[in-house]
């Protein structure tokens, strides 16, 4: 498949093929719309199911029943006929829908009736002392390797830091018979007061069980420190040891060869805000959510987010907002096609919303791990301390935005993604006002780096070539 | 610093790293590639000079920037070895002509 064996024109592009772009393709192909998924990585599944129908990982255990439940919907995805595009970066988003997209060293230029935005969750930064040196990764990364590439960390492993994924990582390398010889849970002593009002619905939820007893089987294999409210990677080259304090106690230093952080997921927002979509603050989840509609519609017409980009709340949900934006896009297109079920699509999503804001309030990382100070890398492209950033709000900088003009903060190749809700709130923060009022850094096309080669390459006006030769 | 699980040995590709030859599985993205064959970072900032190995493995940070068959900045952990791939690390800030 190359960039030139697309159509002008579809009716729906699908940008993203985790749960909830794949579940929108799917019910757009079943419909008989015309349509087409474009992914990044080179099989379907995104990072939940990432590499489902790949993965070297044979014993079906040792992921877990809840990954496997992956390969029904990359099934009913292929009986479907759905247009998939893997290794296909979508770089550009226009409100009038023009799509820039790039396919193996090639780009073009295509048109849709509608899109939907499935382009998922990444990592919260999390900015402490050490956390660009090599040994130092996420938790994400960390399974994305053992799900892609059957690996497993070699020598003294830590994993730190606070959610669900932390513990899931722990339980899923215990069965894969590697070590753990750690967990430093950041999870602040305070979160179980601020979420016990929550409790019941959480214990009416899918999520309790499972939470359960993946919490007890860690316990049985590792050595769980709770209440890590000071966290640092020592290495000069490469991380040697990682140290942590409990509240005031002393620090303790423990050998380590990787260090595997992570502290919740957010909306990975870069092509949503690109193209100009209204996002606001969520103070519960801390991230920038999409102001959205019941079948993820956005601020820009025709124009829907699905899945975690939508607001974190997991597969299940994802797939359900999969399949109402789907319908809603079929419905504005086609209106006399049978869609999926509605009622059906709905319940299941109640289901599975039950006992989040639980989750949300019980794993809302500590402030110290969210806003670092002193020499701390904030920006990892740029190499921008959490001081310079204090620096520049004192001389009267007061946004993101006007950060860049000072420090380069953000305009390196992540393009703010590891940096962006780190700066919103130390700026906040100095200025006493909330992350809303600061916002985040206008992001602009390509959002994704391209070579000079394919923009030169694309087809241009005869209007827009005079406009730049002269004669 | 990572090892792979006996269960997920697999058929192998040679690429070269840096010149010297290697085999990875068939599979891989080159992000895990590096890591499977022990490299302890993958580049240099340009920045300050400091060594960096893949950080997230899903195409957000950036920390896995190599040049591939000859072109620069290609992100290692969205791309899958093929056999007679040429992998290079880069080091530090590019230069003019480079």
């Amino acid at each position: 498949m190359s960039a030139g064996d697309l159509r002008d024109h579809y009716d729906v592009v699908v940008v993203g093929a985790g749960p909830a772009g794949l579940a929108a393709a799917t019910a757009c192909a079943r419909a008989g719309v015309s349509s087409v998924l474009f992914d990044e990585q080179a099989s379907p599944g995104g990072q939940i199911y990432r590499s489902i129908t790949d993965t070297p990982v044979k014993n079906e255990s040792l992921l877990g029943p809840d990954y496997w439940e992956g390969g029904r919907l990359v099934a009913a995805f292929v009986k479907s006929g759905a247009r998939y595009v893997p290794g296909a970066t979508v770089w550009s988003l226009t409100p009038e829908r023009e799509i820039g997209v790039s396919i193996g060293g090639g780009s073009r230029l295509l048109s849709a009736g509608r899109v939907i935005l499935a382009t998922g969750a990444l990592e919260r930064p999390f900015p402490i002392p050490g956390w660009t040196l090599p040994g130092v990764m996420t938790a994400g990364a960390g399974q994305v390797l053992l799900k892609s590439a059957g690996l497993v960390p070699r020598g003294p492993t830590i994993l730190a830091g606070s959610g669900p994924l932390l513990w899931l990582l722990a339980a899923q390398y215990l069965r894969a018979g590697a070590k753990v010889d750690a967990l430093l849970d950041s999870t602040p002593a305070g979160n179980r007061a601020a979420a016990l009002p929550h409790l019941p619905s959480f214990l009416f939820s899918p999520y309790f069980a499972k939470g359960l007893s993946l919490l007890r089987s860690v316990k049985r294999g590792v050595r769980v420190i709770d209440h890590v409210t000071e966290l640092r990677a020592v290495g000069d080259a490469k991380m040697q040891a990682v140290s942590y304090r409990r509240d005031d106690g002393a620090e303790v230093t423990l050998l380590a060869a990787s260090l595997l952080l992570h502290q919740g997921v957010v909306p990975n927002v870069n092509l949503a805000m690109s193209v100009g979509i209204e996002h606001r603050w969520d103070e519960h989840q801390l991230c920038w959510n999409p102001v959205l509609d019941a079948f993820g519609r956005t601020s820009v017409e025709g124009i829907a987010i699905a899945g975690d980009g939508a607001g974190i709340a997991g597969a299940q949900v994802a797939e359900q907002r999969g399949v109402l934006a789907a319908i809603q896009a079929i419905r504005a297109l086609a209106a006399d096609t049978t869609t999926p079920d509605e009622a059906a699509a709905h319940s299941v999503l109640r289901k599975y919303t039950r006992g989040r804001f639980f989750l949300d309030l019980l794993y809302r990382p500590a402030k110290q791990f969210r806003q670092p100070q002193g020499s701390t890398i904030v920006c990892r492209c740029e190499e921008i301390t959490a001081q310079q950033i204090n620096d520049t709000v004192a001389l009267g900088c007061p946004g993101p935005n006007q950060m860049k003009s000072f420090l380069r903060c953000g305009m390196g190749p992540c393009q703010g993604r590891l940096c962006g809700l780190t700066v919103t709130e130390l700026i906040a923060e100095a200025r006493g006002v909330s992350p809303q009022d600061v916002g985040y850094y206008r992001l602009r096309p390509p959002v994704k780096p391209i070579t000079v080669a394919e923009l030169a390459a694309l087809p241009k006006t005869e209007a827009a070539v005079k406009a730049v030769v002269r004669i | 610093m990572f090892q792979r699980l006996l269960e997920s040995q697999g058929a192998m590709v040679r690429v070269t790293i840096d010149g010297q030859p290697y085999e990875a599985r068939d599979g891989d993205t080159v992000a895990a590639a590096l890591l499977a064959a022990g490299f302890d970072h993958c580049r240099t900032t340009p920045v300050s000079g400091a060594a960096r190995s893949p950080y997230c493995m899903m195409g957000v940070c950036f920390d896995c920037l190599v040049t591939i068959d000859g072109t620069g900045n290609r992100q290692g952990c969205l791309i899958r070895v093929r056999d007679g791939m040429r992998i290079t690390m880069q080091r530090g800030k590019r230069e003019l002509g480079q």
